[in-house]
């Protein structure tokens, strides 16, 4: 059995990253200019690391399979990115950052990867406000901060909701500078199919250029998966329709372990199914929790509308439950507390698959607060829902506006409904404290590995990692593995290990082609979603996940004899790219599955229904389960266990108590 | 929730670059109206597949109306009917039974079309590359609060950093102009204490880029605006224009 190793420096944990940066091996900077370095995604973590190596001097090629890096998906991201300035005075510190996160992850994350997460955190919004990233100010000219779930400080960092569009079309136009000055070669409309091993370690990949169908072959001293994460098995999230798992999959195949594959985020407060038809999930951002109040109706099966239902019939269950954090409760907790009051039988809305999100409070805060601004002494109601909707319109104005387009439904004069949707997968390839997977020269940044977010990440942290892990982590940890290749030249593609891996992906992609069955690739990927969000969403049970991996394997077989795709092999044909990343979501959901059912415990975002506590809380079991789990893929349906200990040397473990 | 309607569907079918393309038409029936724009397209893709037909090729991804990647002009707009809105959140209530829906490419010859309603937009890509940048290496920043921005110029400018990059400016120019696209970023930059160092080289590098690329002129019509999904301003261009005279009136 392999020994996991995550390589963590020795030292204090408040030293261990200074000390690693100012004794890591360096690659002389005539030596970068003969390193080659492949990046596969252009979100947050592949434009940031993909701009800051080549600043740095390494020769850097990007792939991405939208039609210009600007698209990828964490443009999505909403309400803000974290970093412990501490510039509210409130009593923000590295450590507080640390611990919010490593409790807010339930005690599943490695100390050392988080704390040196909370330490850059500071560096990136300084490194993104010199890029010209437009955050939102005071009127005094400084940042404006924001409260995220999970935390008692205002560490947020936001530009309306929309600080994911701006922060990648900052690490975007980093990128784009690099390109204009040949330092980076950019590949859009390509798709990675394949990561090339040669003597075990990775060096290159094999791409299919989406436009032509034509397959290329890559080589890279170092390669980097920067591929987001893998929401999309469950078929409806609030990933983008493009969204997938290959890259990180195939390198699965190639011997990178996986990582916690059950750890899924299901975000509280998304727009709820309208019907069939739904081909994706619209978040609301968790910003909106701020200000808006939870509640459903006091009364079961209550049909009348919304504002006709008096205050005293309302349970704003969420503040009732948790009185000190109230409504911004992480987000595990805010999901499974709307199942619960719907299944209970209070849900709203025609589907009753809901919960109200509402403003009306806010509104009236807000704009009795701009009348004391404006020293008016009796403002009229009229005047106060006026001013009050103003200011809600300034800081959430574009999710208001999103939620009417697609609901039809005003959220100034109505509540919004809401509901829990599969948003963000803490799982991912395993990786040590260099950001590099189990098989050397192979590293996986941002959504895309597993390392920092433990059970349950934090709102507002996923930015913060993405962006930590290219601009200021593997600058720094990949010299320790390029200082050991720089007597390595270039290598022809024309090699037998090249040749072999583009063989195995053409026939691959034949062999989809020529099964000429019946069904729509979404035909599988609907039911597949099915399977996962009733039996490894947000509750799971030995039972339903047994009878789930037995369906998952008659649905691949099922997949395999009879997906029919149109189209040609050497023309654009997304239903073939959609075929290939089906394909491996059937195998990565049978993967969930084993995982969810070996964690006999609860813990963050995965909750096994016969592990709670009586008033219904994850019951974790730390004695036996505070590890990662890192599978090994063996072969079809047979993956094997490594476990990577979890040491809490600086935080007490303790019970995760938000009351 | 109620309503479904009954819809013909002019589209334009082309092979690939090479090849010419027509208008196919279609039927489709049940459309519910809470459905968005692509969904109706994923219905009658599912049917073609079904049909052994080819399905339609669009460029869409977070259908969230952020990633700009959706391009689709209806009925003669770029993003359909309604404002502010790109086509991924268009949803089928802004229709009527019985109406012909008409669904082009984006067109201008910057914009080549790939495959039916798919087309080329990494003229953006390059014009961002000649100069939509800070020239700030990772590592070099100051603590983000040393540098006090006005309120009203970090909005402004953060209101022209809203561009998605969709190219619906483009289609809606009958000059097929990328100024707007163009003066988001060079306006967004120059509007910032950090941006200012670089400006004049900025706007006069992404200026020519632009021109390079084959976009037309601006002929002031405002159709970009209208059109344009995240309400970007014509003020930009005003103060592109004024950015880029000022550059070639110094560097002269």
């Amino acid at each position: 059995m392999t020994k996991l190793d995550a390589k963590i420096p020795e030292g204090s944990l408040a030293e261990k990253w200074t000390k690693y940066r100012s004794s890591v091996p360096l690659v002389n900077p005539a030596n970068k200019r003969s390193l080659e370095i492949v990046i596969v995604g252009s979100g947050l973590a592949g434009a940031s690391a993909a701009a800051s190596l080549a600043e740095l001097g390494y020769k850097v090629k990007v792939f991405c399979f939208q039609d210009s890096p600007r698209r990828a998906h964490s443009i999505a991201a909403q309400g803000g990115i974290n970093a412990a300035k501490n510039y509210q005075n409130d009593g923000d510190s590295v450590y507080r950052l640390f611990y919010d996160t490593i409790k807010g992850g339930d005690y599943r994350a490695r100390e050392a990867n988080v704390h040196r997460l909370a330490e850059v955190s500071g560096n990136i919004i300084d490194q993104c406000v010199a890029q010209g990233v437009p955050f939102a100010r005071e009127y005094g000219g400084l940042l404006s901060n924001r409260s995220f779930g999970g935390t008692q400080v205002q560490r947020t960092f936001y530009a309306a909701g929309q600080t994911g569009q701006q922060l990648l079309l900052g690490a975007y136009s980093s990128l784009q500078r690099q390109v204009g000055m040949g330092n980076v070669k950019m590949y859009t409309r390509h798709e990675m199919l394949d990561v090339v091993t040669i003597d075990g370690k990775a060096r290159g990949i094999i791409a299919r250029d989406s436009v032509t169908g034509a397959l290329e072959r890559h080589f890279g001293h170092a390669v980097l998966l920067c591929t987001g994460g893998y929401g999309n098995v469950f078929y409806l999230s609030t990933n983008a329709m493009g969204s997938n798992v290959t890259a990180a999959w195939k390198a699965h195949k190639k011997g990178a372990f996986f990582a916690n594959p059950c750890y899924t985020q299901i975000h509280p407060t998304c727009i709820p199914v309208s019907g069939d038809h739904q081909s994706k999930l619209t978040l609301m951002s968790e910003s909106l929790r701020n200000d808006g109040r939870i509640w459903v109706p006091k009364k079961q099966n209550d049909t009348r509308k919304a504002n006709e239902i008096p205050e005293d019939e309302r349970d704003y269950y969420l503040e009732r439950r948790y009185p000190a954090f109230g409504n911004l409760v992480p987000r595990d907790i805010a999901s499974r507390a709307a199942k619960e009051r719907c299944d209970a039988g209070y849900g709203v809305g025609a589907s009753k698959m809901a919960v109200y999100l509402d403003y009306a409070a806010a509104i009236v805060r807000y704009g009795k607060g701009e009348a004391n601004k404006n020293n008016m002494h009796n403002p009229s109601d009229e005047e106060i829902q006026a001013m009050g909707k103003a200011v809600v319109k300034e800081k959430y104005g574009n999710l208001f506006d999103m939620y009417k387009q697609i609901t039809g439904e005003d959220p100034y004069e109505v509540p919004m409904r809401i509901y829990p949707a599969v948003h963000y997968t803490m799982g991912g390839l395993w990786v040590d404290y260099n950001l590099m997977t189990t098989v050397p020269g192979l590293y996986a940044l941002g959504e895309a590995n597993f390392s920092d977010h433990g059970a349950n990440r934090l709102g507002a942290s996923a930015l913060m990692q993405g962006l930590a892990d290219g601009y200021f982590v593997i600058p720094y940890t990949i010299g320790n593995y390029l200082a050991s290749e720089i007597r390595t030249p270039a290598m022809s593609t024309d090699s037998e290990d090249f040749v072999a891996a583009e063989k195995a992906v053409r026939d691959r992609l034949e062999t989809l082609m020529n099964i000429k069955g019946s069904k729509p690739v979404d035909y599988f990927h609907k039911r597949l979603g099915k399977i996962m969000w009733d039996e490894c969403g947000m509750a799971r049970s030995e039972k339903g996940l047994k009878a789930s991996i037995k369906e998952i394997q008659a649905l691949q077989k099922e997949f395999w004899s009879d997906v029919k795709i149109p189209g040609e092999i050497d023309n654009l044909n997304p239903e073939l790219e959609k075929a290939g990343r089906v394909a491996d979501f059937l195998e990565l959901g049978e993967l969930m599955c084993i995982d969810a059912l070996d964690r006999n415990e609860s813990c963050g975002g995965h909750f096994r229904t016969e592990y709670q506590t009586e008033d219904g809380e994850a019951l974790r079991d730390d004695e036996n389960y505070a590890y990662v789990a890192a599978w090994e893929y063996e072969k079809q349906s047979k993956f094997k266990l490594h476990k990577e200990e979890l040491k809490y040397e600086n935080i007490k473990i303790a019970q995760r108590s938000y009351k | 929730m109620e309503g479904h309607l009954n819809l013909t569907l002019k589209i334009w079918r082309q092979k690939n670059a090479s090849v010419a393309g027509k208008f196919e038409t279609y039927q489709v029936s049940g459309i519910s109206t809470d459905m968005s724009f692509l969904e109706m397209i994923d219905v009658l893709n599912n049917r073609l597949i079904e049909e052994g037909d080819d399905p339609v090729a669009f460029d869409h991804d977070c259908r969230e109306g952020i990633c700009g990647m959706c391009s689709m002009y209806i009925n003669g707009r770029p993003h359909g009917p309604n404002r502010g809105v790109t086509t991924c959140q268009l949803h089928m209530r802004s229709f009527q039974d019985g109406e012909t829906i008409t669904v082009e490419p984006w067109r201008a010859s910057a914009f080549p079309v790939i495959k039916d309603l798919v087309v080329n937009r990494s003229a953006f890509d390059r014009i961002i590359a000649a100069g939509g940048f800070v020239s700030v290496n990772t590592g070099n920043a100051q603590d983000a609060n040393n540098l006090p921005i006005p309120k009203e110029d970090a909005d402004d400018a953060f209101a022209a950093a809203a561009c998605i990059g969709c190219g619906a400016c483009v289609a809606a120019c009958k000059n097929a102009s990328a100024m707007l696209f163009t003066s988001a970023k060079i306006s967004q930059l120059a509007l910032l204490p950090q941006g200012k160092v670089e400006a004049a080289k900025r706007a006069e590098a992404m200026v020519a880029q632009m021109d390079e690329e084959g976009f037309g002129a601006c002929s002031n019509t405002g159709a970009c605006e209208a059109e344009c999904p995240k309400g970007i301003s014509l003020e930009n261009i005003a103060r592109m224009n004024r950015e880029y005279f000022s550059a070639t009136f110094s560097s002269k």
